[in-house]
């Protein structure tokens, strides 16, 4: 029973690395932007709820919805003023800058709140486990796993059944014709990172729930995360719950193997599906 | 005349820095080493992203992969470390194949992505080699770096301790290394297949249809600047004298600085990266009592670069003034005697 009480481990990771992966997902999938800083806006966001909570008194998940509309403004305006303007043929500039912000945030993060590692109080919540025969289930993981379930049926419904998503969609398969039908990519770009950094509020909640953070651990979620998205495939939200779920469980066996092996599992199950899938398992759209 | 005025200046830093150990100041010359190191790790990324398009994030894949090679061949075959740096060059031009095999499959940013995550791989992987320290890493064996060849060589002819003569030693080794960089880069460059691979930079679709074959260009300068990586990467260890998975595997090190210090003094240029290594070394200095601000300053300085200057300081400066050195263009090819097609047209006419 040891391996189906790893699987479900992995799973509830997966979960986990799903809602790191998420917001990442939607603006590489809208607009080929390659955010190297979104595993730095998590950690912000992370401090950002911290913060809140302990300024005002508050409980984490109440602190985290008044810092959603916050990190939805600061997309916003990261967007507008810094990434619109790099956006293009050439790769290299988003690239560089969104590497920069990272660099910035992380030592602006130590700075501010030195290397220390800090955790998101959530209460008793945090010890309680749910008995399913023979495998104990955590509770905080098994909300975490059904929150990401929860942001991807949400995302995929603004994608494909609203206007805005509309919207995401056209610009994403060509931006030129988008623009002839009235649509300011501009802004459908803004919009995009705004909704990916309250995903990545989100994520950041169950990340500072879970486990320690301290400013130096965001490059590390990106890459999980990337490799989420791209395992994946461009575009297509489901894959990248699923990307991140294989992730998730490799590295559960990874580690059930031997204790170092957990990050190792997970790097090398990215490596074999792309020798096999070099565009990810279900890519919607084409870079 | 211009030109030569350029390589005669170059040339003449160039012996002034080579000067700089027999004057003692030892603070100095590691500072020194430190930042020659950088430049060749920046040399080397500016002709991965600059002009063969590649984007790496996982360089020091090669810094560290050489690093642990020489510290094998010193501690488990007791080869000196000058050997075991050269066979850590090799060891990561040898690496470089299967790596490339897996990252030339993706395009643009999956590659950055995939570079990052095979150098991750590395350092996991290299902190599970037990003999070499494991996680926690390990030291050269006492004394490796003192039976270095020439090490005994300066202690007598200058009559310095056996650690300054290394830090000599390893100083000039990499002030070659530079100036073999920068040679090796200029020629290769301004040759048929550097010609190739910046045709292709600025056209793909052009540069393919007379026949420059990009997959085969953007392998080889993969392969050349992974040895040159690594033969890099031994040297830095060769000099701290110890090693760890983090140390030598380290992205803000090996990658993060050096992305900035080719950004900021301008890609795809040659002067580029030494007008970055400058600003980078100046900026850690004149920062160094405030902790980590100079990184964020170099962040800041880095997204206003890609903002406002793409060519950064050195691609500015030749853009304004009109000066270059190290040009990298060819004279374009003699027109046919205008007189001579005159006479032909006349005849034609007739």
């Amino acid at each position: 029973m040891i391996w189906l009480d790893t699987l479900i481990q992995g799973l509830l990771l997966g979960g986990l690395y799903a809602l790191f992966a998420a917001g990442l997902s939607l603006v590489f999938g809208i607009m080929r932007l390659v955010n190297l800083a979104h595993g730095d806006l998590i950690v912000l966001g992370a401090y950002l709820i911290l913060g809140i909570g302990t300024a005002l008194g508050l409980n984490p998940f109440v602190a985290a919805l008044i810092a959603l509309p916050l990190m939805f403004l600061l997309g916003w305006l990261l967007q507008t003023v810094l990434l619109n303007r790099v956006l293009g043929d050439d790769i290299l500039p988003p690239l560089l800058v969104t590497f920069g912000l990272s660099v910035v945030i992380q030592n602006a993060l130590l700075e501010q709140f030195t290397a220390d590692s800090r955790r998101l109080p959530v209460g008793p919540i945090e010890a309680k486990s749910l008995t399913f025969g023979s495998v104990s289930v955590g509770v905080m993981p098994l909300i975490t796993f059904a929150s990401a379930i929860l942001v991807i049926l949400c995302l995929n419904w603004i994608f494909y059944r609203t206007a805005i998503g509309r919207a995401f969609r056209a610009t994403s398969d060509d931006s030129v014709t988008a623009q002839l039908m009235g649509i300011r990519p501009r802004r459908v770009f803004a919009l995009a990172t705004g909704i990916a950094l309250v995903v990545a509020t989100i994520a950041a909640l169950y990340l500072g729930a879970r486990a320690n953070f301290d400013p130096s651990i965001g490059p590390a979620r990106l890459l999980y995360a990337f490799e989420a998205v791209i395992i994946g495939g461009l575009g297509s939200l489901w894959g990248t719950l699923i990307g991140g779920l294989i992730i998730g469980v490799a590295q559960a066996f990874g580690a059930a193997l031997k204790l170092e092996w957990q990050i190792l599992a997970g790097h090398v199950a990215f490596v074999l599906i792309l020798l096999v899938r070099p565009r990810g398992l279900f890519p919607r759209a084409h870079d | 005349m211009k030109n030569a005025l350029g390589l005669l200046s170059l040339l003449v830093i160039v012996v002034a820095l080579a000067v700089v150990p027999l004057f003692g100041l030892r603070a100095l010359v590691q500072d020194l080493f430190m930042v020659l190191c950088l430049l060749v790790l920046a040399l080397n990324w500016n002709m991965l992203a600059g002009f063969a398009g590649l984007v790496s994030v996982g360089q020091q894949l090669f810094v560290g992969v050489g690093a642990y090679a020489m510290f094998a061949a010193a501690i488990l075959w007791g080869l000196d470390p000058l050997t075991g740096g050269l066979i850590g060059g090799l060891v990561a031009m040898v690496l470089s194949v299967p790596v490339a095999f897996f990252v030339f499959r993706l395009n643009g940013a999956y590659f950055a992505i995939g570079t990052w995550a095979v150098a991750d791989i590395a350092r996991l992987s290299f902190s599970q080699w037990q003999a070499l320290g494991g996680g926690t890493g390990t030291a050269l064996p006492r004394g490796a770096a003192r039976d270095m060849p020439g090490v005994q060589l300066l202690r007598e002819v200058l009559g310095v301790s056996p650690a300054a003569a290394v830090d000599m030693l390893t100083y000039w080794l990499a002030l070659g290394l530079v100036v073999a960089m920068l040679v090796a880069s200029w020629i290769f460059l301004r040759s048929r297949m550097g010609l190739g691979l910046q045709a292709v930079r600025d056209n793909p679709v052009a540069a393919c249809s007379v026949g420059v074959d990009p997959i085969r260009l953007k392998a080889l300068v993969f392969l050349l600047t992974a040895f040159a990586t690594g033969l890099c990467g031994a040297l830095i260890f060769i000099q701290t004298g110890r090693i760890s998975p983090d140390a030598a595997f380290s992205v803000i090190d090996w990658t993060a600085f050096v992305i900035f210090i080719v950004v900021i003094g301008g890609i795809g240029t040659l002067p580029g990266p030494i007008i970055g290594v400058l600003v980078f070394y100046g900026l850690q200095r004149l920062l160094s009592d405030y902790g980590t601000v100079y990184l964020i300053v170099l962040g800041v300085i880095g997204i206003v670069v890609m903002l406002f200057a793409r060519r950064g300081l050195w691609g500015g400066f030749t853009q304004w003034t009109g000066f270059n050195l190290l040009p990298l263009e060819h004279a374009p090819p003699k027109r046919p005697d205008t007189g001579n097609w005159r006479n032909m047209r006349s005849v034609h006419g007739e």
